[in-house]
């Protein structure tokens, strides 16, 4: 029931969002997160964006899930 | 191209390395229980329960919001739905939950007026558009959905929508854990934390548990490379005698959560003492209606009578919700209970453990 989706806001007016999720257009209140703006990724649940999502920290957890395994997670890119 | 990575998190060959990397452990029995329903779900769908390598067990553990809301508070919300002039507004988990003498299903059946809804901002709408009606909403739900209700109701009290109501059954997930800690049998090594509830009010919410209680703490997102990334880090964690609370879930949560959500949360909402099905009544676990709306408290509006409610008779749920024992354990288990004719609510919610192991365990 927490359960909450990645999504692109690609409108935004009133604190009301557009956003995208799978392809499809949705509205989401933005009175959680008020310093969401246009071109973030947000977690949506409920009708609310709820946290933005940040890019940097997602490619910072598989660097560290390559350290932790020794390896290449992202395919030799070493980035 | 948007959300890339998230390929990252669900790749195989990922997946089968971390699998490796746990494989080679060689550290004490471990018992992990992951709190929240959703990382219930992700574990069961992508079979980790099965896959984590002989010496680390994964319990389930109290975190489906609708599975631990006690069957009084069921029946009193199905008592208000059957009153005249209501229309009764819930998310859609709770529709086929039994209650003790019927669910908000059977009652929809017998002519209340029950309408499932994605927001609360959408039962907000409801009462807008019938003005003669009274619009009540089941608030279930932790600290993720508590602020979206929190939200809404200050908007109905702004705009004056006198026919919006909330019972609120919203609960908190420190105060269980820590309830969960005190518990004298309690067989638990660590916790793998909800990622959703801790985007809200931040991973520090867990210190008195790390600290206090000695149990090691990792909030962790919802896909394959999450979950064992945080099992890894778990398993460090007891192997070097430490007890913190980290972080993997970076991408979606704030190391001080959503202070804007808790402080609407916290002018909305007092803390009070709530009933867990299972865990019984836990001093401040829950949220009750602030004075200044409690012109939209259905439990003050709408009086009912619940005398009678008790919990199903023969189900477990109570002891699966604290991890005491599994689906399996139960008599009623795939023979009586099934996601056809659910005894029990932990077999109705697409993120209850017995519904998870029912479709993915077996
Ligand atoms: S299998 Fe059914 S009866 Fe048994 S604990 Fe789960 S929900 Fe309750």
């Amino acid at each position: 029931m927490c359960l909450a989706v990645p999504a692109k806001i690609t409108e935004m007016e009133n604190q009301i969002a557009t956003v995208q999720v799978g392809g499809l257009s949705r509205q989401a209140s933005t009175v959680l997160l008020p310093d969401a703006a246009v071109g973030d990724y947000v977690l949506i649940h409920a009708g609310f964006a709820i946290s933005l999502i940040d890019e940097e920290q997602a490619l910072e957890t598989i660097r560290l899930f390559d350290e932790m395994t020794g390896g290449m997670a992202s395919g030799g890119g070493g980035a | 191209m948007p959300l890339t990575y998230l390929d990252e998190f669900r790749s195989a060959p990922h997946v089968q390395r971390l699998l490796d990397e746990l494989n080679e452990r060689r550290g004490a029995e471990l018992k992990i229980m992951e709190v929240c329903g959703t990382h219930t779900m992700a574990i069961s769908r992508y079979g980790i329960r099965q896959a984590a390598p002989r010496g680390i067990t994964l319990i389930s553990g109290p975190g489906c919001p609708v599975c631990v809301t006690a069957n009084a508070d069921i029946d009193r919300f199905i008592e208000i739905a059957m009153l005249p002039g209501v229309i009764a507004t819930s998310f859609g988990d709770m529709l086929r939950v039994p209650g003790t003498r019927m669910g908000l299903a059977e009652a929809r059946s017998r002519g209340a007026d029950v309408r499932i809804v994605y927001s609360p901002l959408d039962a907000l709408k409801m009462a807008r558009d019938n003005p003669s009606k009274h619009v009540v909403f089941f608030g279930v739900g932790f600290e993720t959905t508590a602020p979206t209700v929190a939200a809404t109701l200050l908007e109905a009290h702004e705009q004056g929508i006198n026919n919006f109501f909330v019972q609120s059954v919203h609960k908190l997930v420190p105060p269980a854990l820590e309830a969960l800690c005190s518990m004298p049998d309690l067989d638990i090594d660590a916790f793998l934390c909800p990622g959703h509830v801790s985007a809200i009010i931040g991973p520090q919410a867990y210190k008195p548990v790390a600290e206090e209680f000695g149990i090691p703490c990792v909030v962790a997102g919802f896909e394959p490379v999450d979950v064992l990334q945080s099992l890894i880090m778990l398993a460090a964690q007891v192997d070097e005698g430490r007890s913190e609370v980290e972080l993997q879930y970076s991408r979606g949560v704030r190391p001080d959560g959503n202070p804007q959500a808790m402080a609407l949360l916290h002018s909305v909402f007092e803390p009070a003492d709530a009933e867990w099905r299972g865990l019984g009544i836990i001093p401040g676990s829950g949220l009750t209606i602030g004075d200044r709306f409690s012109s939209h408290d259905a439990s003050v509006r709408f009086q009912v009578d619940v005398s009678y409610s008790h919990e199903p008779r023969g189900c477990i749920c109570g002891e699966i919700l604290t991890g005491v024992h599994t689906p399996r354990q139960c008599k009623m288990f795939r023979k009586v209970c099934t996601p056809d004719h659910p005894l029990g609510p932990c077999m109705v919610s697409s993120e209850g453990t017995c519904a998870a192991y029912y479709q993915y365990e077996d």
